[in-house]
């Protein structure tokens, strides 16, 4: 009798628990839908082809000029794509090294915790200092001082992102190819970066999210504009930032193309997300498994 | 014939004797010049955290110099115009919002993880996790733009009042702000954006608890439950805790999302409806103006150390509770 109270209080601890569980992912996954929605509902109304095609024109931001954002789609696009070039000419060594000639000594994982503590750091922070290095070198807020905050950014993430794939991969490729003759380097070129290729460019594409959807870092050292981006030491608008402009002005016209804009914004990062997880399904075909 | 013309050239050019000759191949030399620019470019992390530091450091000098370290975190008054640099409502600011988003998001997190890994079939893991990476993909920028257009006017207009009418009488909750803009809409924006991150590493903490232990447990007729509760949570405890201070971490310095919906007062909140103004947005908004006032550039990236400092010391110590779970064999 004894035993059979206990069972029972102990399965309907289990109900609740289990409610509980279903409850939360309910509420989170909830989230993500609302968010979308909300998003979607309204900049579809405000969001044309003149908004995705035109720079905006004078008195854009009262409300009564025609125009859209170019200037921001392009110039994100530009910062962003950069940003990753540039943080992967950086990282892509840092990563195979920490594979093959470091591994899991201590060295290398002093290496993966700084590349941690600096994926920890805000981008507020990356902005400053980058805002505190242009002063001290004379250059003024542009499209390339954007590009090296936003590679800085990215690059943390690129290279945890990469070394947690590459970490995967057979030990036995490797001393297949040393056993054979071959280098460390010609390992590295020739069958990590070929078997980790989906590893990769998911990495990559990850990255290039993260730096097109960042604000803070670029509203100091990219500033801003209605031109459109012409050279890499003039001043650059930037998606994130344009729909804060727009939002700030007090304007209803106005604050709709900043919902508008942030639908657009919201698209180019679901279809990087996405296309990533198509192109890393793809690729995953020449991999030896 | 090749190797003819070679051996010949070699004759001519000493040098190049050598390098054909020597013992070393071109590849093996080309390896090692090679593994030296590696490992340059490997020093790079340590130096840019390096180099941050001390180029914040050396740009709040001037104002550390003034004014004693203690006076400036807890000063009330903010005025740079007369010289008067208090951090106090900014540094409150940010430990409020960040407190509230925390508090709101850790409990859904874990349980939501611990289903994830405990009960969940293999196909809700498998469509959990791209869904997982979505919401940590959206920008900042939009989770500020939904934050505007849905959490701040329902507490502006129904949550605030509401609350205030039956539970006003507690100290923290009572409203006096009608914009719905403050502490709470910031925690709960927040709160929504470290769920994923959150969850995510919640979720591989707890896979790295041995399939065999939950085993023996069950068979010895125990509920899954109560195999989570004893068995599986005390093994992860530290891991857990650190997944929920890196998720701080990452609170603490978010801009732009709290930027927009905290309403940006510079006063020391005393409820959850007031009006706020973190750090990190206190930066985002004034940086425009910062080298026209003395002192003033000095402040706001002291701000920035400021953030900087407690935020290394959150991740060093989590990122090093986390090493020792996930990566045991």
């Amino acid at each position: 009798m004894k035993f059979r109270k206990r069972w029972q209080r102990q399965h309907f601890i289990e109900a609740i628990a289990k409610a509980c569980m279903y409850l939360s992912g309910v509420i989170v996954i909830g989230c993500l839908g609302f968010i979308l929605w909300t998003i979607f509902s309204k900049g579809i109304t405000a969001l044309s082809w003149e908004m995705i095609s035109q720079p905006p024109q004078g008195g854009y931001y009262l409300g009564n000029g025609g125009g859209g954002i170019l200037n921001a789609i392009l110039g994100s696009l530009y910062l962003a794509a950069g940003g990753t070039l540039l943080a992967l000419v950086l990282g892509l060594p840092i990563a195979l090294y920490l594979k093959t000639y470091v591994g899991n000594t201590s060295w290398g994982n002093y290496v993966r915790l700084a590349l941690d503590v600096l994926w920890g750091i805000p981008s507020i922070v990356y902005g400053a200092f980058g805002f505190t290095l242009m002063l001290a070198i004379g250059m003024r807020a542009s499209l390339l001082g954007g590009i090296v905050v936003l590679a800085l950014l990215e690059m943390p993430i690129m290279v945890r992102a990469m070394d947690e794939v590459i970490r995967l991969m057979p030990a036995e490729l490797e001393q297949a190819a040393l056993a054979i003759g071959s280098t460390k380097l010609e390992v590295a070129l020739h069958v990590v970066v070929r078997q980790m290729l989906p590893g990769i460019v998911s990495a990559i594409l990850l990255a290039f999210g993260r730096g097109i959807g960042d604000a803070a870092s670029v509203l100091f050292t990219a500033g801003y504009t209605d031109r459109l981006p012409s050279s890499l030491l003039s001043p650059v608008a930037s998606l994130p930032l344009a729909i804060f402009f727009q939002l700030s002005t007090p304007f209803p016209e106005v604050q709709q193309r900043a919902y508008a804009s942030a639908l657009v914004l919201t698209f180019i990062v679901l279809a990087v997300s996405l296309g990533s997880r198509w192109l890393a399904a793809r690729l995953g075909k020449y991999v030896i498994k | 014939m090749s190797f003819g013309t070679k051996t010949r050239k070699a004759e001519i050019s000493g040098i190049e004797d050598r390098f054909t000759r020597s013992s070393i191949p071109a590849r093996v030399l080309k390896e090692k010049s090679v593994k030296n620019v590696f490992f340059f470019f490997t020093l790079l992390p340590i130096l840019l955290l390096v180099i941050v530091t001390i180029a914040l450091v050396v740009r709040t000098w001037p104002i550390l110099r003034m004014y004693s370290f203690w006076s400036l975190i807890s000063g009330k008054v903010w005025k740079p115009q007369n010289g008067s640099f208090g951090f106090l409502p900014f540094i409150m600011g940010t430990f409020w919002v960040t407190v509230l988003g925390v508090t709101l998001a850790t409990v859904p997190c874990i349980l939501t993880a611990i289903y994830l890994s405990e009960y969940a079939k293999h196909r809700t893991r498998t469509i959990a996790k791209p869904i997982l990476d979505l919401l940590a993909a959206i920008p900042s920028v939009v989770y500020g733009v939904w934050g505007l257009l849905t959490i701040v006017p329902f507490i502006g207009s129904k949550l605030a009042p509401f609350i205030n009418r039956h539970l006003g009488f507690i100290p923290f909750l009572k409203n006096t702000n009608p914009t719905g803009y403050g502490m709470l809409a910031g925690g709960i924006v927040l709160a929504v954006m470290i769920a994923p991150f959150i969850i995510s590493i919640v979720y591989e903490v707890l896979l790295t608890v041995p399939q065999g232990v939950r085993e023996a447990n069950l068979a010895l007729g125990a509920t899954r439950w109560h195999t989570v509760r004893h068995v599986v949570l005390p093994q992860v405890l530290p891991g857990i805790v650190a997944g929920v201070v890196l998720g701080a971490s990452r609170a603490l310095g978010e801009t732009m999302a709290v930027l927009m919906v905290v309403g940006n007062v510079a006063k020391v909140p005393t409820s959850i409806f007031d009006a706020v103004y973190p750090l990190s947005a206190l930066i985002a908004n004034n940086y425009g103006e910062m080298m026209s006032i003395p002192l003033y550039d000095a402040a706001l990236l002291g701000a920035a150390l400021l953030l900087l400092l407690i935020i290394l010391l959150f991740n060093v110590l989590s990122t090093l509770v986390l090493k020792g779970f996930l990566q045991k064999p």
